[in-house]
């Protein structure tokens, strides 16, 4: 060893940090008031904060009446609950007969059932639970709600109503879409070129017009297109134009999921011998389906709350059924607590979908997808 | 020094006057090779020199635009059968492994047999692992690609090729994504593979391989073979200006 | 695709029709083409012998038909003995302003929420993410309900009118404002507003130019401000203050006069505002955390100042990434105003769409020209957003 080597011997201590940059006051210092600009900006926050949730949260739940028969039980001075309250299930099932509303309670459950399989990780057989939820569960879904067979009721579909309209609504256009999406994505990456003109105007068209319009179209113009005096159901109508304008944005997210697979898998399945349909069906849909799960969560969370649109074309979805309510004699004057009702309704499956879709994002970035 | 081995007179891939553009770009010129049965030959030159081009096109990865590509007797053409047919005899290793993540290593090897050759699963499992237990890597069988080095995965990815019993194999610089301490694994798995008689055609940098495997090196630049010589004489003796320029670079450092 | 290697000599075996990929694609694109043909003429045929049975004529004459009846806001001259084909343009001015002024409020909200999440103060980021997470989880058309149904509707009547500022009235009929008129000379002050942005914009290009042949730096953004602010403040004070205000005045249960933003329109604006806000902020807040850290790191480490870096390295950097979703956030705006329609403000689908598809019974050609104006508008968007994205990635090279 030379003579200009430093050793030492001692082990320093682990020594705490300085009092004025830990516990709630160093805390505050950085994160509130770290300059005199900061400390008023959080000072005029906290003055707004107060003005806006002190009265809101008083209104809401603290002077509120949650309980009752009619709209004398509201006496507190705040919000009137009581409105919900009586009118819960007419909101939840619309004018579906009381005697078979455990057929949506039966077909939502099995739904959350099958959702909830392919949510959790580690849970086997995967993609036969998604054939599953995507072949077999719609059609079971269909004889359970409408009825007409197994000895169910027929329940016409202008007594469909409420949160289970809303959720029908968006589920059977996703559902519906998903397969158009796939053809209209592979069809726009073609190399033959009507295919890909056709896919490209046909998704174009649908993206660049909105909603309303698409349903206005369904419900005066999809009559005139068949033929004779087929009136068909207005549900029917508005699904149709849905599942077409949900197609394109559908078909956009599985460009993007395609987009994310490298070259190099098309090369090492091409090298293999693979055709075209089992290269996609075998190597690239199955990533890219992984990969296109937060966007078609993100895309079915703007469906959903696109459907309430249906309320235009006279569909009774939860928003349109509580507007009915508002409109009752009894319960004239209660607006505020019906809106923030279904906007309450609407935000808990968007807020929990969209953590969601984030989650998985976050858990693809980070490359611990395989399973 | 090559290894004493049949080389058979039936030739299995033949160029012939082989010409190809990207867009202006005139990337292959005039490519001549005939490679015979048993035969293994590396390719090297600079990067860009359209070796790996070459080797893509033998199985239409790429398409060439004049020039004819007969492969076991079948002509490359835009005839979808002829190019199933060839892609099936053989198999191609790529410098990225490009194995599919969402598979296991088993599901990897025994896809092709499964859906090109239409072999019972049962059956197509065992030709894997058999394979698998070739490149000494059958107890990663059940892993995803992911959880394996970069050695390991390209030695899957060869694995993955000779499940479909190839009768040529292409190797796209299999060993230049890998770190210094994988390329030993690689190399031996492909050293193996070469005595074992698997007609060979080698992008690669690794020229001990070439001295100690090779029937023939070929040398390309600009889309050119510029030269093509057995791996002793190659080295000792190049001919070709450009060659000696390359090997200087290569092999001085 | 090429054919050579199809024509050479040794091709033994003759190519199926089927395995050939180039008459295999013809094959199905004919069919394709087939289809969607067939498809078409099944649904013309339908829809005309549909509309002969229902006894209704097909073409645009009835555009030059008297419409009959009222629009509530209307930016050129109309009245109930006006054309349908008024109808449309009444409405389609009606759209482009709802969606004017939404983009506008909706990109200011939007930015300065998304800096805040941002922020290093912890309540400001935290009530901007609140924002955030509230607004875009809640639909749009709930939102102009709430606006519109539980707060406009609560305002008092006419006679008993908010009046927050002088001659500012807040009622349940609209916002009244005072409306400027315009006196002679004040064409001149428009005038040294303009010439004054010109004058900036060569100031600009001189500066930069002695930037890069001296390295001297010109205090440009005071300049500016100055001209732009200054000279046509100068202009109307030498011109004799030429603007007068007209203010809404009271008369019987409603105010006369000054300019009038109708409930329905504040409404829609509001909702759409801070829905739109809230995914533009979400853009800029990536867009923003896009850009690496270590860019921020490499440029402080050079030297410059934290301006200086956000002005020079992450703000160029962010904007191109910030700028084709915020394109579909304005188009999505654009689209979103035809919710308008459900609470009765007169644009394009609830006035052309509504009342003139049902007072006509016109369903095709009224829809047909809706959408195509909505498309026509997409079409327009995005194209200015490609010109403006080109450009910005051809100036920073």
């Amino acid at each position: 060893m030379s003579d200009s080597a430093k050793v030492t011997d001692t082990l320093l201590p682990d020594l705490p940090p300085p009092a004025n940059s830990t516990g709630v006051i160093g805390w505050m210092r950085m994160h509130l008031f770290s300059s005199p600009v900061n400390a008023l900006l959080t000072l005029f926050t906290l003055y707004i904060l107060y003005i806006l949730l002190v009265p809101s949260i008083s209104w809401a739940l603290i002077n509120a009446d949650w309980v009752g028969d009619n709209r004398d039980a509201c006496t507190s001075g705040g919000a009137c609950w009581v409105f919900i309250y009586n009118r819960f299930d007419q909101f939840m099932y619309g004018f579906y007969p009381e005697m078979e509303r455990w057929r949506i309670d039966l077909t939502f459950g099995m739904l959350a059932v099958l959702v909830i399989w392919l949510m959790v990780p580690n849970l086997p057989k995967k993609g036969l639970v998604s054939v599953l939820t995507l072949v077999v569960y719609p059609i079971i879904a269909y004889f359970l709600l409408y009825g007409g067979s197994f000895g169910l009721e027929v329940v016409e579909t202008h007594k469909w109503g409420g949160m289970s309209l809303t959720l029908i609504l968006a589920i059977v256009g996703i559902v519906a879409a998903l397969p158009f999406g796939v053809l209209l994505a592979l069809g726009r990456r073609s190399e033959m070129p009507i295919v890909k003109s056709f896919c490209v105007v046909y998704i174009e068209f649908w993206r660049g017009v909105p909603l309303i319009t698409v349903l206005f179209m369904a419900s005066v113009m999809l009559p005139l297109f068949l033929p004779g005096e087929v009136d068909f159901d207005k549900l029917l109508r508005a699904m149709i134009g849905i599942v077409m304008f949900q197609s394109a944005y559908m078909a956009e997210v599985v460009r993007g999921g395609l987009q994310a697979i490298p070259k190099g898998q098309y090369e090492a399945a091409q090298a293999l011998g693979l055709n075209y349909w089992k290269m996609m069906g075998l190597i690239v849909l199955p990533q890219a389906l992984k990969l296109m799960i937060p966007g078609i969560v993100n895309t079915f969370i703007a469906l959903f709350k696109d459907t309430s649109l249906v309320l235009i074309i006279g569909l009774f979805d939860i928003l349109a059924i509580v507007q009915a309510g508002l409109s009752d004699p009894n319960w004239l004057g209660f607006s505020v607590e019906g809106y923030t009702f279904v906007a309450l309704m609407f935000w808990v499956f968007c807020y929990g979908m969209s953590k969601y879709s984030q989650h998985l994002e976050k858990r693809f970035h980070t490359g611990h997808g395989a399973r | 020094m090559s290894m004493t081995h049949q080389v058979e007179d039936k030739l299995m891939v033949e160029m012939r006057g082989v010409n190809k553009w990207y867009g202006q770009f005139h990337v292959l010129k005039d490519v001549n090779l005939e490679v015979k049965k048993g035969e293994r030959i590396v390719i090297c030159g600079p990067s860009g020199s359209g070796k790996s081009t070459t080797i893509r096109c033998i199985n239409r990865l790429e398409e060439h635009q004049k020039g004819d590509i007969i492969v076991d007797g079948t002509t490359l053409n835009n005839d979808l059968k002829n190019i199933e047919t060839i892609r099936r005899e053989v198999g191609m290793v790529f410098q990225h492994f490009n194995l599919f993540p969402h598979l296991t290593v088993l599901e990897n090897c025994a896809l092709a047999p499964i859906w090109v050759r239409k072999t019972p699963r049962e059956e197509a499992e065992e030709i894997a692992m058999k394979y698998l237990r070739r490149v000494k890597i059958e107890e990663q069988a059940l892993k995803y690609p992911g959880q394996l080095s970069g050695g390991q995965q390209q030695r899957v990815a060869i694995a993955r090729s000779l499940c479909m019993n190839p009768q040529v194999m292409l190797f796209d610089e299999p060993t230049s994504a890998l770190d210094p301490e994988m390329i030993k694994e690689v190399l031996d798995v492909m050293v193996e593979l070469a005595e074992e008689g698997m007609t060979m055609l080698c992008v690669t940098h690794e020229m001990g391989f070439a001295k100690t495997v090779a029937d023939r090196v070929i040398f390309m630049d600009k889309g050119q073979i510029i030269e093509e010589n057995e791996p002793h004489e190659f080295f000792n003796n190049p001919q070709s200006e450009r060659t000696k320029a390359f090997l200087s670079q290569i092999l001085n450092h | 695709m090429s054919s050579d290697a199809n024509k050479s000599p040794s091709a033994s075996q003759k190519t199926r029709f089927w395995h050939d990929p180039a008459k295999r694609a013809i094959l199905f694109q004919s069919l394709l083409v087939i289809a969607v043909l067939g498809f078409v003429g099944m649904i013309v045929q339908n829809t005309l012998h549909n509309l002969e049975s229902r006894g209704i004529t097909t073409g645009f004459a009835f555009l030059s038909q008297e419409a009959g009846f009222g629009i509530i806001q209307s930016l050129i001259d109309y009245s109930e003995s006006s054309s349908y084909g008024r109808t449309f343009f009444v409405g389609l001015l009606n759209t482009l302003l709802v969606s004017v002024l939404g983009i506008i409020a909706a990109t200011l909200l939007g930015f300065i929420m998304g800096i805040a999440r941002l922020s290093n103060n912890w309540l400001i980021s935290k009530v901007a993410s609140a924002y955030v997470e509230i607004f875009r989880n809640i639909p749009l058309l709930i939102q102009i309900f709430f606006w519109y149904f539980a707060v406009l509707r609560a305002l008092p009547s006419p006679r008993q009118s908010l009046e927050p500022i002088e001659n500012i009235f807040i009622n349940v009929r609209g916002l009244y404002m005072p409306e400027p008129i315009y006196g002679d000379g004040f064409g001149w002050v428009v005038a040294a507003f303009f010439i004054a942005v010109v004058a900036v914009f060569f100031i600009s290009r001189w500066s930069k130019k002695r930037q890069d042949e001296t390295g001297q730096r010109f205090p440009m953004l005071w300049t500016a401000a100055g001209l732009i602010i200054g000279l046509p403040l100068l202009v109307y004070w030498v011109m004799g203050s030429p603007l007068t205000w007209e203010a809404p005045v009271l008369k019987g249960f409603n105010f006369r006069g000054g300019m009038t933003i109708i409930p329905e329109l504040a409404a829609l604006w509001v909702a759409l505002t801070i829905y739109t806000a809230a995914f533009i902020a979400e853009i800029v807040r990536s867009g923003i955390e896009a850009v690496s850290h270590g860019q921020t790191e490499a440029a402080s480490a050079l030297g410059l100042n934290r301006g200086k870096v956000l002005r020079l390295v992450v703000v160029p950097q962010a904007v191109r990434v910030i700028i084709p979703p915020l394109t579909s956030q304005y188009l999505n705006l654009i689209k979103n105003s035809s919710l308008a329609t459900a609470i009765g403000y007169p644009d394009l689908v609830s006035v052309f769409a509504g009342t003139t598809l049902n007072q006509t019974g016109q369903a095709i050609e009224v829809i047909f020209m809706t959408m195509l104006v909505y498309l026509t508008l997409s079409l327009l968007v995005s194209a200015f957003m490609n010109w403006f994205n080109t450009r910005m990635a051809l100036v920073e090279r």
